[in-house]
């Protein structure tokens, strides 16, 4: 594949991408840097160098504040929420999505097409209307802040999505390889088991990581539906952070959070890249 | 090992077009039957059919006289060689041959399915490749993987859907005798789907040729060519392929674009009520009447237009008029057998002594009782002799058992000495290599 580009492409692409590249990361070295601000330097722009941008003596005084000061009553048992509720949530997700993308990309079933379609007006549906018809009837059913009252409105994001995503990558699996285990001798379950899902495992990671953020990076529903540590999660509980002073932003504190809430997703994406990276099924057939 | 019985089998897709219509076979045990016919003539769905992927609309299958219209594949114990191989790409080479065995749950131990992966691994030729992913092998290779995979278990018979035809023409030639010797070998039933009238001929003991869904005719490779039933076989078996001339009937002579045959006996009696036939010539049964002597044969001169020089042989082509009575029947035959609509020529296989040159008018000869007369309405054959093709099919069966007979024979000894004395088996091994190469 990369062969195919000519040089002239490929500094045409990287002419392209690093203006792109400097735009989405500028936003985020300034929540580091201001991560890294006493409140002093927050209001003194003296105490900073490059215009305001990066302290001239950094310190690690927010993160401490967060984790195990004053604020940290409330950011602990949030990031944990956090965590509990995405996982949960991706798992049920991914694996709900999987069987539903295999039955639609392999089966010819009436009302095939129907689902797709809900599924994908389903996720244009805006998430603000739902909350506070959930908010009541959470209420009357006591599903009101609790991990599971924040799960299944995530899923309802997710599964559609995972299940667009995942149907794109089953369509991709030649039929033949299912059929060739077949007639090997095993049931369509076995089929299933020792040779789609292998082949499927980076299309079900791309899933997985896509869902977790979706369900990790949400707001309205986290700050609605939930009114105390016992579900309330990290986005949500950066609103109730309070400064030193009455009369002190905690900017600081919120910057430190929203960096320690984004070192999960970096780590993930570094870590099954490779996964992600299709074209495993090359070598299946003729090729 | 098993036999094979087709009965009525039809197959209607979502449209209600018949895919496979009526179609009836019997494939003995042990036997390397071919299907064979253009693409889209439905062959891979009668595969599919036998092996338990694609339901069958009407009809019986029957393996060994049982009915197993209604089992899943995996009841049906077939082994299955795909177009594209269908090779599994997260697993080593070594566990897609093995992956039939690991399926059967408890009936081989790990020592057994090494040893039987090994043994298919050694026949194959893929020892040094068995811990590669398929997606490091060349084309070659991955066929010998899907056929390692087809082989590795007792099945009951090996059906193989165009196993060839993504390789280059040398590896294709190479591939082809070593299915052949490996069929011989293991002495099991084989259906073999190929569109190339190459592999039919030399690969089958007996060839099913299909036309649009429907069986032609059932034969030996030598009935086929020396004696087909109509028009559509004639014209698809044999390469270069049959000439098809039109001609006219005119009392007890053939009027063709070069000539005039004399014809009598019961062609003559056939004949009778027939304004016009086609004639079929194989380019091999004309020949230069000027190297060659063609004894009560039929001469005429002809201007050659082209000649191919290829060393053992050689073939001029000479354009002719068709008549436009029959020049509609030959065209739908052209479509038929996926041709290309090219001008009307005849083909002539000429030895490679002769010294015709392009341009000339040259002298030809052949023996009418080697033309075929086809009824250009039915297409049918007028001039097949079933006695002749009845004794060819005896023979070829009897050739065929023998083979098998010979086969077994020499499986059965070569085990006999492993077991007593491995070097002995070893050599008889290397024998076996050195004749097939
Ligand atoms: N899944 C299918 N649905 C509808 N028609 C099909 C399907 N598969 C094959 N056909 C049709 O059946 C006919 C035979 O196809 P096939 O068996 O693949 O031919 P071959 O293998 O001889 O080239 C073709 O006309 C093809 O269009
Ligand atoms: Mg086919």
């Amino acid at each position: 594949m990369e062969s195919n580009i000519s040089d002239k492409t490929k500094w045409g692409l990287a002419a392209v991408s690093i203006p792109i590249m400097i735009w989405t990361i500028i936003p985020i070295l300034w929540i580091v840097a201001t991560s890294l601000k006493s409140d002093a330097a927050l209001a003194d722009p003296s105490k900073n160098m490059f215009g305001n941008f990066w302290p001239k003596s950094p310190s690690l005084d927010n993160y401490r504040l967060i984790l195990t000061g004053g604020a940290s009553e409330l950011f602990n048992p949030a990031l944990l929420n956090s965590i509990i509720i995405c996982l949960v949530a991706t798992f049920i997700a991914v694996l709900l999505a999987t069987f539903c993308a295999y039955a639609i990309s392999r089966l010819d079933f009436p009302g095939k097409r129907l689902i797709l379609t809900t599924a994908l007006a389903v996720s244009f549906f805006p998430v603000i209307a739902m909350v506070t018809p959930l908010f009541n009837l959470w209420r009357q059913i006591g599903l009101f802040d609790t991990k599971i009252g924040l799960i299944i409105p995530y899923l309802s994001l997710t599964v559609p999505l995972s299940i667009w995503t995942l149907s794109a990558f089953f369509q991709q699996i030649p039929w033949e390889m299912e059929q060739a285990a077949q007639v090997d001798g095993a049931t369509s379950w076995q089929a299933f088991r020792k040779v789609i899902a292998p082949l499927a495992a980076p299309g079900v990671f791309t899933t997985a990581i896509i869902a977790f953020f979706t369900a990790w990076n949400d707001f309205v529903f986290a700050v609605n539906l939930t009114s105390s540590n016992n579900a309330r999660t990290v986005p949500a509980a950066l609103a109730f952070f309070t400064g030193a002073s009455q009369f002190t932003q905690p900017t600081g504190a919120i910057c430190a959070a929203a960096v320690i809430v984004t070192i999960p997703v970096v780590i993930l994406v570094l870590l099954f890249q490779r996964r992600i990276v299709a074209g495993l099924t090359s070598g299946a057939v003729k090729g | 090992m098993s036999s094979i019985e087709l009965k009525n089998i039809v197959k209607k897709y979502g449209d209600g077009f018949p895919a496979v219509n009526d179609v009836s076979l019997d494939i003995a045990d042990g036997e390397f039957m071919i299907l064979v016919g253009p693409s889209g003539c439905g062959k891979s769905t009668l595969l599919r059919m036998v092996v338990g992927l694609e339901d069958i609309t009407s009809g019986d299958l029957l393996i060994n006289g049982k009915r197993v219209n209604d089992l899943a594949p995996r009841d049906r114990n077939l082994s299955m060689v795909f177009q594209n191989y269908a090779l599994y790409p997260h697993l080593t080479v070594f566990e897609n041959i093995a992956f039939p065995l690991r399926l059967a749950k408890g009936k081989h131990s790990d020592d057994e399915i090494r040893s039987k992966v090994n043994d298919a691994a050694n026949m194959l030729e893929l020892k040094d490749h068995l811990e590669r992913k398929p997606a490091n092998l060349s084309g070659g290779q991955r066929q010998r993987v899907a056929m390692g995979r087809a082989i590795v278990r007792d099945a009951e018979a090996f059906l193989f859907d165009e196993p060839l035809s993504n390789l280059d023409a040398k590896l294709r030639g190479q591939m082809r005798t070593e299915i052949a010797r490996m069929q011989r070998r293991l002495g099991v039933t084989t259906i073999y789907v190929t569109h190339d009238q190459t592999e039919a001929m030399t690969l089958g003991d007996r060839v099913a040729v299909l036309k649009k869904g429907v069986l032609q005719q059932v034969a030996s490779p030598r009935e086929l060519y020396e004696q087909p039933v109509n028009l559509f076989v004639a014209g698809f078996i044999g390469s270069p392929p049959m000439n098809f001339l039109p001609a006219r009937v005119d009392g007890s002579t053939l009027k063709l674009p070069f000539c005039e045959v004399p014809v009598g006996g019961p062609l003559a009696e056939k004949l009778r009520g027939l304004d016009i036939v086609i004639v079929g010539l194989r380019p091999e049964y004309i020949k230069d009447a000027s190297v060659a002597d063609v004894p009560n044969g039929v001469h005429f001169s002809a201007v050659v237009d082209q000649t191919e020089w290829l060393g053992n042989e050689q073939y001029a082509y000479i354009p002719y008029e068709a008549d436009h009575a029959v020049q509609s029947k030959l065209d739908e035959l052209d479509r038929d057998l996926d041709g290309e609509g090219m001008r009307t020529q005849m083909i002539v296989n000429l030895d490679s002594r002769s010294r015709i040159l392009e341009g000339d008018e040259a002298q030809f000869a052949f023996d009418p009782a080697m033309m075929h007369v086809f009824n250009p309405e039915t297409g049918e054959n007028l001039t097949r002799d079933d006695e002749k093709a009845a004794q060819i099919a005896r023979d070829s069966e009897q050739q065929r058992k023998a083979a098998l007979e010979r086969a077994r024979a020499r499986e059965a000894q070569g085990a006999d000495r492993s077991a007593g004395d491995r070097s002995a088996a070893d050599g008889s091994a290397a024998d076996g290599e050195a004749r097939a190469s």
